[in-house]
């Protein structure tokens, strides 16, 4: 019962949705609560306060109500970092699995006041969990339990991830949050934090943001798996492999491409990451076929599938992707490696393919 | 932690301990300045911080050295001693923000250990450049990478804008009159006269340039020669001190023939002793004391506080013309072994003299035509005291002569006794007041005569007039001895030290005075009427209420600058009237498009629709910012009927 009115309550006070477009921080998303310092002072403050009482010292109340009120302003300083703050999402490119998505976050400060010390964190998994969220965890006596659950979501606050940064005046800030991705498929942001305890570090301000967008993740290429030449669909088993012959021109560096591919002469003379891009002969097609792996869970075969993509594309190679739901023609280039990739991700995955 | 963050701390604690430096012990207040330089070097070299085992080591040895040197390990001396050297210590293993955190608290708290020595107006502005530094490296703990300039800005800003809160809760909060619980001994300093007096203490007392009490007058104030402000009386002598000496009577004093009445108000500094100080003779105080029966005015408790009163006195009077026996008995004791050639110059005086009252003119007349000086200085006396100031040394100050004065009498058989207090004092044409310091402090003699009762005898007077009439400086024969401004400063400095002066009374009467009297008074005065704690409270927090949501609203309102124009907002509102009717513009939707779909579904709109579309679209995104077509566009949205 107490439970449901809690969330009900939590529910009312901080509306939990999912946006999409620019959200601006008004004063309703905006919260705040003391820190744990901010009671350290307040009783330090208690403390000066009986002196002063105790001791008659006129210049002892100054120092107290001093140090009082600029802690009181402190509150509406650190609510007033977050506030009329503009933020909207921007892309999070696609990333193979055990690597870190990197969404990014547009901060747009309008006003003439710079923004300090913004920082950003996960905040699913809010609160200090019940004792039966972590009965598997802990099974001792009721008030160990407790504080070992408060333990736990302290040692689980402590090592998130928190981005920290700076909006200048007038300007805009785009900020990478990491995100670690640890399965194929599509990776949601999930509610963020966006805090700040600036500028005494009393007062924490936060406020929830919580964006529609989603990394795509794709599966972790298996390290080595030669690519299923014997299969190609002309029969004749043979294919040179180098292939490599005509130097066709450098393009942008797309994350997977092969490191030897890589024009460093290009990227000594600043030009970016390039990479060289060869010719090859028509003809020679290959077709990976989720079939053809070796690998006994499906996932190991998505895995060993898109280490073929990956290889094909660097080698030239002219490759079309079988799926058991979905066939996609044989053809080479940035757009075919992207949408190979794309479906062995969300392969079988009871996710909606559309992005 | 940074290095910028380091030196910030560390400044900030060498800022809260140097104003100590000058009471704690030498040793103490060098190990604290090394402690420092070496944090300093330590960080300027980026070197590791010392081991634990020697921090460790270097705490219990000071800990150790303090408890030595001051034989005990409480009271408020040790207290604060120990608290400098743990903070200088603590900046030694200054490793993490939470070690800083605890730094800052405790430099805000050494700051209040100052006030227990001072609170005049130069701590309290050095107490404000002190946070200002405190506060930009708390700023800068939280933020690291903030550069000094915003830091130095939003250290400030926050520290202005609690000034006027805080002038609001130093009004209004309520006062509780201190102390909650028992006082270490060495809770307050004690300066000033002293219950007993020997050769020397006085003149001890008049160089030192502290203020007694400050004196305002309502009306005329009195002749020099009767400023006397009564202190302790002495009445027993042992032959080199006077002390208060102890008697079972306690009889309030009748005074009678009450004339020249006089009223004024004192301030007087803390003193830690149960006297007040008033003209001779107390008629009636502000502050609940007793009279004794030797007209001292004494409080319960001692006087620990700055403490304000104001008093009636008659300058003319006549005191115990019927005085006790046993009274006049203790006026005559002496110790007969001392000073046997002081003895028998009084017998001869009485055998000569007709009355009491002619042998105090003939004492008089001998001080007076013997040769006797004035000075500050005087040669050291030996057992016989009184003899060798009278007929040996013939110099001495106020002490000696009050001292050998009542000897005298009391061995010519005259009732006498010992008064100290102060005597004239500053005029402070700025603040017209009168300033009383401790370099007034005087003692003159008291007799008992048949028919007049107690009088004033000042045998200082006999010697050294001017020192009754114009004051210390003028009186004393080599003044070398008096602190510089007690000679003849320029005028400019005696101006400036007399507008100082009156700058720190007022700063005393009502910031450091500020008690609970002062306070209902005061909000009186602003028009409060019947005050009680709530209602006191209840404006305290309306008022802060109000400044601060004054502040929210200054501080936030420039935030939002953004508000869409008169056009684009004509246009939503458009908008909205038509997804009432169904026909929700998409978010993608641009003007144009939206009004074509608009002219498919509702084809009697098409036309008007289509022509605010069109000047909305050129309105909006085209250079033409006509202020002509902006209020055609405007009128006919608002005339559009859906």
């Amino acid at each position: 019962m107490l439970t449901r009115l809690k969330t009900r309550f939590s529910n009312w006070l901080f509306r939990p949705r999912i946006e999409h477009g620019t959200v601006t921080l008004t004063q309703r998303r905006i919260f705040i609560i003391p820190t744990k310092q901010g009671f350290t002072l307040c009783f330090v403050l208690v403390l000066m306060l009986l002196g002063d009482i105790n001791y008659n010292l006129s210049l002892g109340y100054v120092l107290t109500f001093l140090l009082t009120m600029m802690a009181v302003m402190s509150m509406l300083h650190a609510f007033r970092n977050l506030a009329h703050l503009e933020v909207s999402a921007g892309r999070a490119d696609a990333v193979f699995s055990g690597e870190t998505a990197q969404f990014l976050l547009h901060f747009r400060n309008r006003s003439k006041l710079p923004r300090y010390q913004l920082c950003l964190r996960e905040s699913s998994g809010d609160g200090i969990p019940t004792r039966e969220q972590l009965s598997g965890e802990i099974r001792t006596g009721k008030i160990i339990g407790h504080i070992a659950a408060f333990r736990l979501w302290r040692r689980r606050n402590s090592d998130r991830r928190v981005v920290c940064f700076d909006v200048p005046a007038q300007q805009d800030s785009v900020v990478a949050f990491p995100l670690p991705a640890t399965k194929r498929g599509w990776l949601e942001t999930g509610r963020l934090t966006l805090y700040t305890e600036f500028p005494l570090g009393l007062f924490y301000s936060w406020s929830y943001l919580h964006f529609d967008t989603r990394c795509l993740v794709y599966p972790k290429p298996l390290s080595d798996a030669p690519l299923p030449l014997g299969d190609s669909p002309d029969g004749t088993g043979k294919r040179n492999i180098t292939g490599d012959d005509d130097f066709a021109g450098l393009r942008t560096y797309v994350a997977g491409d092969a490191l030897p591919r890589i024009s460093w002469k290009a990227y000594a003379r600043e030009r970016g990451l390039q990479v060289k891009q060869f010719s090859t002969p028509v003809g020679e097609e290959l077709w990976l076929d989720i079939s053809n792996a070796p690998d006994r869970t499906e996932e190991e075969k998505l895995s060993r599938m898109t280490r073929w993509v990956l290889d094909a594309e660097a080698q030239g190679l002219r490759y079309g992707l079988r799926l058991p739901d979905s066939e996609l023609p044989p053809n080479n280039g940035i757009a075919q490696r992207d949408e190979c990739l794309r479906r062995i991700a969300l392969f079988n995955l009871p996710q909606q393919m559309q992005p | 932690m940074n290095k910028a963050l380091t030196y910030g701390l560390l400044l900030s604690i060498l800022m809260v301990i140097a104003p100590h430096a000058e009471h704690l012990p030498l040793w103490v207040s060098s190990l604290c300045l090394g402690l420092l330089l070496w944090r300093t070097y330590l960080t300027y070299s980026s070197n590791p911080l010392p081991k634990r085992w020697l921090l460790m080591l270097i705490t219990f040895a000071g800990t150790g050295g303090i408890a030595v040197n001051f034989h005990t390990l409480f009271g408020r001396e040790v207290g604060v001693t120990l608290l400098m050297l743990l903070a200088t210590l603590k900046l030694m293993e200054l490793r993490k923000p939470r070690d800083a955190m605890v730094l800052i608290y405790l430099s805000c708290f050494i700051i209040i250990t100052n006030f227990f020595y001072s609170q005049s107006i130069p701590t309290a502005l050095y107490m404000l450049a002190t946070l200002m530094v405190i506060v930009t490296a708390w700023v800068h703990l939280q933020a690291p990478n903030i550069a000094l300039k915003p830091r130095l800005r939003i250290a400030a800003v926050l520290l202005m804008q609690a000034l006027p809160l805080t002038l609001i809760l130093f009004i209004l909060f309520p006062r509780v009159q201190g102390p909650l619980w028992g006082m270490p001994q060495d809770a307050y300093a004690s300066s000033g006269l002293d219950d007993k007096m020997s050769p020397g203490s006085l003149s001890r007392l008049s160089l030192s340039e502290a203020v007694a009490f400050r004196v305002s007058y309502e009306g005329k104030p009195p002749l020099r020669n009767q400023m006397y402000w009564r202190g302790p009386v002495l009445w027993e002598f042992d032959g080199r001190t006077w002390t208060l000496g102890r008697t079972a009577l306690t009889s309030p004093p009748k005074f009678t023939e009450l004339g020249q009445e006089i009223d004024y108000v004192v301030t007087l500094e803390p003193h830690n002793k149960i006297w007040l100080f008033a003209l001779d003779v107390p008629n009636k105080l502000s502050v609940p004391v007793t009279l004794t029966y030797d007209f001292q005015v004494l409080r319960k408790e001692p006087v620990t506080a700055r403490l304000r009163y104001t008093a009636r006195s008659n300058l003319s009077y006549r005191a115990n013309l019927q005085e006790a026996t046993r009274q006049l008995q203790r006026g005559l004791q002496l110790p007969k072994l001392y000073n046997p050639r002081a003895q028998k110059l009084a017998a001869e005086w009485r055998a000569n003299s007709a009355n009491d009252a002619a042998i105090v003119r003939t004492a008089l007349s001998y001080f007076n035509q013997q040769g006797f000086q004035y000075t500050l200085e005087p040669p050291l006396l030996g057992v016989h005291s009184v003899d060798d100031f009278m007929f040996g040394s013939k110099q001495g100050f106020c002490e000696h002569y009050a001292s050998a004065f009542v000897f005298l009498m009391r061995a010519a058989n005259v009732p006498a006794r010992v008064v100290t207090g102060y005597q004239g004092g500053e005029f402070n044409d700025v603040g017209n007041y009168y300033i009383v310091r401790q370099s007034d402090a005087h003692a003159w003699a008291e007799v008992w005569l048949e028919g007049q009762g107690w009088v004033r005898v000042d045998p200082t007077g006999a010697i050294a007039p001017e020192r009754v009439q114009l004051g210390l400086s003028a009186s004393v024969l080599s003044n070398a001895a008096l602190p510089f401004m007690a000679r003849n400063p320029p005028q400019w400095m005696r101006d400036l030290r007399l507008n100082w002066d009156t700058l720190a009374n007022q700063w005393n009467q009502w910031v450091l005075g500020y008690d609970t009297e002062r306070q209902f008074a005061f909000l009186t005065r602003l028009g409060m009427e019947s005050i009680t704690w709530q209602k006191i409270a209840l404006n305290m927090l309306a008022g802060l209420g109000l400044v601060i949501a004054l502040f929210a609203l200054f501080m936030l309102r420039h935030l939002i600058t953004h508000q869409p124009d008169k056009v684009q907002a004509a246009w939503l509102k458009l908008c909205r009237k038509l997804a009432k009717y169904g026909l929700p513009r998409a978010a993608h939707e641009g003007a144009l498009d939206y009004a074509e779909r608009i002219a498919a579904a509702r084809p009697e709109l098409a036309d008007v629709f289509f022509d605010l579309a069109v000047r909305y679209s050129a309105l909006r995104y085209g250079a033409n910012q006509d202020e002509q077509a902006r209020h055609e566009f405007l009128q006919r949205a608002a005339a559009l009927k859906v």
